[in-house]
């Protein structure tokens, strides 16, 4: 591109222009007197502005992405196996199965876009470079982004027990609460994400992450057997699993509430979120802060 | 000491394990002045931004700006200056206007004042029939002055440059130019790092010569060339053996000198100059003198 000397002309015009309504305005003083705190709304309310804008230019292929792969997995497997088990644990194996792809639903749009979303942001787009120049801290960075995630895992969480609905779930009053447990277990798991992407040094570290962390927790969650067959350690490890917990309260929900024990997966599913919120906190401000 | 200091530096350190970075800096930028930060790459200009905006946290010294101590209060300094980084990181995929109108999010404007703000930042990168592009479709030219009006969304009393200008084709970087020096005369205080000498020498009322993480010459382009280089300086053009006895010639004379690559140019000159072409000395002169010849 060339700026002829008309092109400087106009630029030094609209410059002038744009100056002049300058003294016009409303000075911005207003922020030196009020005392800056942690967690601030604006700062949240800034990032998470920028990532419902971002949104808006590629939500077709998240929502395609988050809507269609829990209904192949709910369908191949609610057929696939549901041709030979009819019924699991007293449930239709197809009412099991779609309960359980909920918190698949969840864990694939918020620990994988968490993940690769961070990376890419903070790595090669370097976005934020630029929130942390305003007046946004890393805890609030991380926070709103996490908060921004968990919304939609919340919402795409739902897909799976909507397609069931289709192939015969009964509606409850309960599931009302799905998208609550899917924020929750959302929160933990983009955390989870950005605690990965702050640690990773490439993209291909990923790889370790989603063998060795992901797939297990995410076949030994009560998804599509129940675990009370597998020996004693793996229903061990199932205990420390947020997946497991998400599981069983979205079955609940489905299938009628359990007192103290779901109050306890929903505790475990808090703790797993705070604890991976801090330490997602503390990684990124080591990467982000020299 | 008249005007107040937009920017203050005393004594700052910043290591990166073995390297210091920054050693010992001290800067002043007078409110509603312009200061050019000149040094060659690895001299601490970059280190020195990042410190500004409390992305690096100095291990000694102070720090002020706009007044507050950083980096304890560096949100509140943050929020009211601008930063243009070096390296373009616009969205891509969001379109001219939304890049802006997320600045204006992260930046706390109200409500009412989003609207013109974003109208008035499109004006500024004069790229008002462009609002509805998006940025991967932009030029490199168009993508830069985009890049410094998001900084400009808010008003910011101090605006940080970081290299504006690095790869741009000559006519982009006048155009940048006077939009930075529009910007200056209408009283904002901006910090520009750069190393293209051209550059601070036009739009700098005072620079700063960095060299291994310290200010090795501080004043306005015009006294430190007078005080370094001289008023004029001569080129003498030859092959190496040539160079090296004109070189010697002028040491012995007292007089400064430096390789341009083809030709010496002999500096400070006080009365016995060799025999060559008569020239301005300029910034770059100095530039030479204080930072070395040599680039380890």
């Amino acid at each position: 591109m060339s700026a002829s000397n008309d092109d400087l002309d106009r630029l030094d015009t609209s410059i002038r222009a744009a100056l002049r309504t300058r003294s016009g305005l409303v000075s911005v003083e207003a922020p030196r007197s009020a005392r800056l705190r942690r967690l601030e709304r604006p700062a949240l309310l800034g990032v998470l502005m920028r990532e419902m804008i971002n949104f808006s230019s590629y939500w077709r292929s998240t929502t395609f992405s988050a809507t269609v792969e829990p209904t192949i997995y709910l369908v191949a497997f609610g057929f696939g196996f549901g041709s030979l088990v009819s019924t699991v644990g007293g449930y239709d194996y197809v009412e099991f199965v779609g309960t359980g792809t909920v918190a698949t639903a969840v864990l694939f749009s918020s620990a994988f876009a968490a993940m690769f979303g961070t990376f890419i942001k903070y790595k090669f787009q370097r976005t934020y470079d630029a929130v942390l120049a305003a007046p946004v801290d890393t805890e609030e960075l991380v926070t709103a982004e996490v908060l921004w995630i968990a919304t939609r895992a919340g919402v795409y969480g739902c897909v799976p027990l909507l397609v069931a609905m289709v192939f015969g779930l009964d509606p409850n009053a309960g599931m009302l609460l799905v998208p609550v447990f899917g924020f929750l277990a959302g929160f933990g798991w983009a955390c989870f994400g950005i605690l990965a992407a702050a640690t990773a040094t490439s993209i291909e570290n990923f790889n370790y992450i989603i063998s060795a962390v992901l797939t297990p927790l995410f076949l030994v969650a009560g998804t599509f057997f129940p675990l009370d067959q597998l020996p004693q350690w793996a229903q061990t490890l199932a205990q420390v699993n947020p997946l497991y917990h998400l599981v069983q309260l979205v079955r609940h929900a489905a299938f009628g509430f359990e007192g103290w024990s779901d109050l306890g997966h929903a505790g475990a599913l808090l703790a797993f979120g705070v604890i991976m919120w801090r330490l997602a906190i503390w990684r990124m401000e080591q990467r982000l802060i020299d | 000491m008249s005007a107040p200091l937009a920017i203050q530096l005393r004594g700052v350190v910043k290591r990166y394990g073995a390297i210091t970075a920054v050693d010992r800096l001290d800067l002043d930028l007078p409110e509603g002045t312009c200061v050019g930060l000149l040094g060659p790459n690895g001299a601490g200009k970059s280190t020195t931004m990042k410190l500004l905006t409390a992305q690096a946290i100095a291990d000694e010294g102070e720090l002020s700006v706009l007044g507050f101590t950083l980096p304890r209060e560096s949100k509140q300094a943050r929020a009211e200056c601008g930063v243009v980084p070096q390296l373009d990181n616009l969205d891509v995929t969001l379109t001219v206007e939304q890049n802006l109108v997320v600045f204006a999010y992260l930046y706390r404007l109200g409500r009412r004042e989003r609207r013109p703000a974003v109208e008035r930042a499109l004006t500024i990168a004069n790229l008002g029939d462009r609002r509805d592009t998006r940025v991967d479709r932009l030029s490199g030219g168009m993508r830069r002055r985009l890049l410094i009006a998001r900084a400009l969304v808010h008003r910011p009393r101090l605006v940080l440059l970081d290299e504006p200008t690095v790869g741009l084709d000559p006519q982009v970087r006048q155009e940048l130019w006077a939009l930075i020096d529009r910007l200056r005369s209408e009283g904002t205080s901006i910090l520009m790092s750069t190393h293209y000498i051209e550059e601070a020498e036009r739009l700098a009322d005072s620079v700063t010569i960095m060299s291994h993480g310290s200010a090795v010459a501080m004043g306005p382009p015009r006294d430190l060339i007078v005080e370094h280089a001289g008023h004029e300086a001569v080129e003498v053009y030859g092959g190496p053996a040539k160079l090296a006895e004109v070189e010697a010639q002028a040491h012995a004379a007292g007089l400064a000198t430096r390789r341009t690559g083809t030709s010496v140019a002999v500096l400070r000159l006080n009365g016995d100059a060799p025999e060559g072409e008569r020239r301005p000395a300029n910034l770059e002169d100095v530039f030479v003198l204080l930072t070395g010849e040599r680039l380890e």
